[in-house]
């Protein structure tokens, strides 16, 4: 059964289309690569699913489920939990490392001191970052690196136990270290969680996305097993995108 | 040569303000500290002002001014906070762009007219409808709590615009509702340009003179109630300055040095919180 399933999906801003009849089942356990140019709607996607397009007058079409139910008809803030988003840039909030951790369980429920020292080990160890943060959990989240920074977004939402996992193009600003360890990351826990990673690096997706989607001014042109779709993708477009002809 | 005369001139300009606020401190400490220290500090502070019969007791004002601050704080801060979050986070961008002029104009209407409405309107339905006299506290408050609104609006409203989007779009994507990113994300991310709203509207409101004087009732006696008349520190220098002579002017100089020294300790303040982030 698929995680979640987008059945005629469309969305627009204003005047402008963003996703044009989108029909795709993201498979549970996965990572679901997504490439394609900016504004091909990749983006879009993702913030439709999380529903923060909410926040900008978008209208929305079609349908998408969660485990068969509709997410639209799920409290904003119980999908948010179970469909957790990172964005390109890393949105640490003001705060030590360990409140930016402990924020978003908080929301949802009441812990007790030791659970949450438990859950910050969790999830800072499972985002590979607790070795280099362990010593200075109350200081400010800012100080830390653009990598670990990034780390300490996912970290935020594994403390939040979610069940799908995406990302906007999260190691845009890292460089090849942070990214190689964020990489490590996602193909550690994909047995566990969903991935859905947008990425404007078609290298990136080959090498973690065991499925790859590519879009093209919001639609998309296919989908397709890893391996296929970079040695032998059934539409030009996508040979051209891949191969660097265009984009 | 152009240069070095450009030079000088503007550098005198720049220092004619810092001229005619050192000149302002020296006068009102020359004129005044002597006096505190002919009467004595005990007699200073206590509640007894006969200037005339040599009583310079300004407790009381200082109770009334601080009474009237901290109710003016009371209702205009969070008037002003939630205005400033409505502006900020839950308004459209053409309801900010209007109401928030809309509020700045508040601050140019000119005191006197705040009494005026005070009198008219406020007055009369607390004597009616609450009880004492009319002229209060509470009134007062009233009155300053509205005065000080665009102080408190604008530079919360400000501090909380520049809050990085970041911080919205992460804590939103965490499943927080758009109240508790307010709550527990932007307002401590805004915390120290709310602070200097909050204390900049204090200065204000210590400082305001004209609408106070017509509806604060100007008793001198340490108030029970808020429905009691008071009288601050500012009421007394602009009521009893025409016709004071000797120790009576001296004594209201005072009454400026205490006053002055209030107003610097709350800028002292408030330029700290301000820089610490």
């Amino acid at each position: 059964m698929a995680k979640i399933s987008i059945k005629n999906l469309n969305v627009f801003y204003k005047n402008i289309q963003a996703l044009k009849n989108i029909n795709l089942d993201v498979e549970t356990n996965e990572i679901l690569g997504i490439i394609g140019p900016s504004n091909s709607g990749k983006s879009s996607l993702l913030q439709v699913i999380n529903r923060l397009s909410e926040m900008n007058n978008s209208k929305v079409t079609g349908e998408i489920l969660l485990d068969n139910e509709s997410i639209f008809s799920l409290p904003i803030n119980s999908l948010r939990k179970r469909v957790g988003l990172i964005f390109a840039t890393p949105t640490v909030l003001p705060g030590s490392i360990y409140k930016n951790v402990t924020y978003g369980p908080k929301l949802h429920k009441k812990f007790k001191k030791s659970e949450l020292d438990e859950l910050v080990y969790f999830a800072l160890n499972t985002a590979d970052l607790w070795n280099e943060v362990k010593d200075r959990l109350q200081e400010s989240a800012s100080k830390l690196s653009g990598g670990q920074q990034q780390r300490l977004c996912i970290a935020r939402i594994l403390a939040l136990k979610p069940e799908v996992i995406m990302m906007d193009e999260p190691c845009s600003g890292l460089d090849p270290i942070s990214t190689a360890k964020i990489e490590s990351t996602m193909v550690s826990l994909k047995d566990k969680y969903t991935f859905i990673l947008v990425t404007n690096n078609t290298k990136q997706a080959a090498r973690v996305s065991s499925r790859v989607a590519f879009f093209l001014s919001g639609e998309m042109i296919e989908i397709d097993k890893t391996e296929k779709m970079f040695t032998n993708p059934k539409d030009k477009r996508t040979n051209d995108y891949i191969s660097g002809r265009f984009g | 040569m152009k240069d070095k005369i450009a030079r000088w001139t503007l550098l005198v300009i720049a220092f004619s303000a810092v001229l005619a606020l050192l000149l302002i401190t020296f006068f009102i400490f020359q004129q005044g500290v002597p006096l505190i220290f002919k009467a004595g500090l005990k007699n200073f502070f206590s509640t007894q002002w006969s200037p005339t019969h040599g009583k310079f007791g300004i407790s009381s004002m200082i109770v009334g001014s601080l009474m009237v601050t901290f109710g003016a704080l009371l209702i205009g801060v969070p008037l002003g906070l939630s205005c400033a979050i409505f502006l900020t986070e839950f308004s459209s961008k053409t309801l900010q762009k209007n109401l928030k002029p809309v509020i700045e104009l508040l601050a140019g209407i000119p005191s006197v007219v705040y009494g005026f409405i005070g009198i008219i309107v406020l007055v009369p339905f607390i004597r009616e409808h609450i009880g004492g006299p009319g002229f209060s506290v509470l009134a007062s408050s009233i009155i300053l709590g509205i005065m000080i609104l665009p102080t408190i609006v604008s530079i919360s409203y400000d501090s909380l615009l520049v809050v990085p989007g970041t911080y919205r779009a992460g804590s939103l994507a965490l499943g927080a509702t758009k109240w508790q990113t307010v709550t527990m994300v932007l307002i401590p991310a805004a915390r120290s340009g709310i602070i200097t709203s909050i204390i900049l509207g204090m200065g204000r409101a210590v400082g305001e003179t004209m609408a106070v004087i017509m509806i604060a009732g100007n008793a001198l006696k340490i108030p029970h109630s808020i429905l009691d008349p008071v009288r601050t520190i500012t009421s007394t220098i602009a009521l009893e300055l025409s016709y004071s002579v000797g120790d009576h002017r001296m004594a209201l100089f005072a009454c400026g040095t205490i006053l002055f020294i209030i107003i610097i300790i709350l800028n002292i303040i408030a330029t700290k919180l301000t820089r610490r982030t």
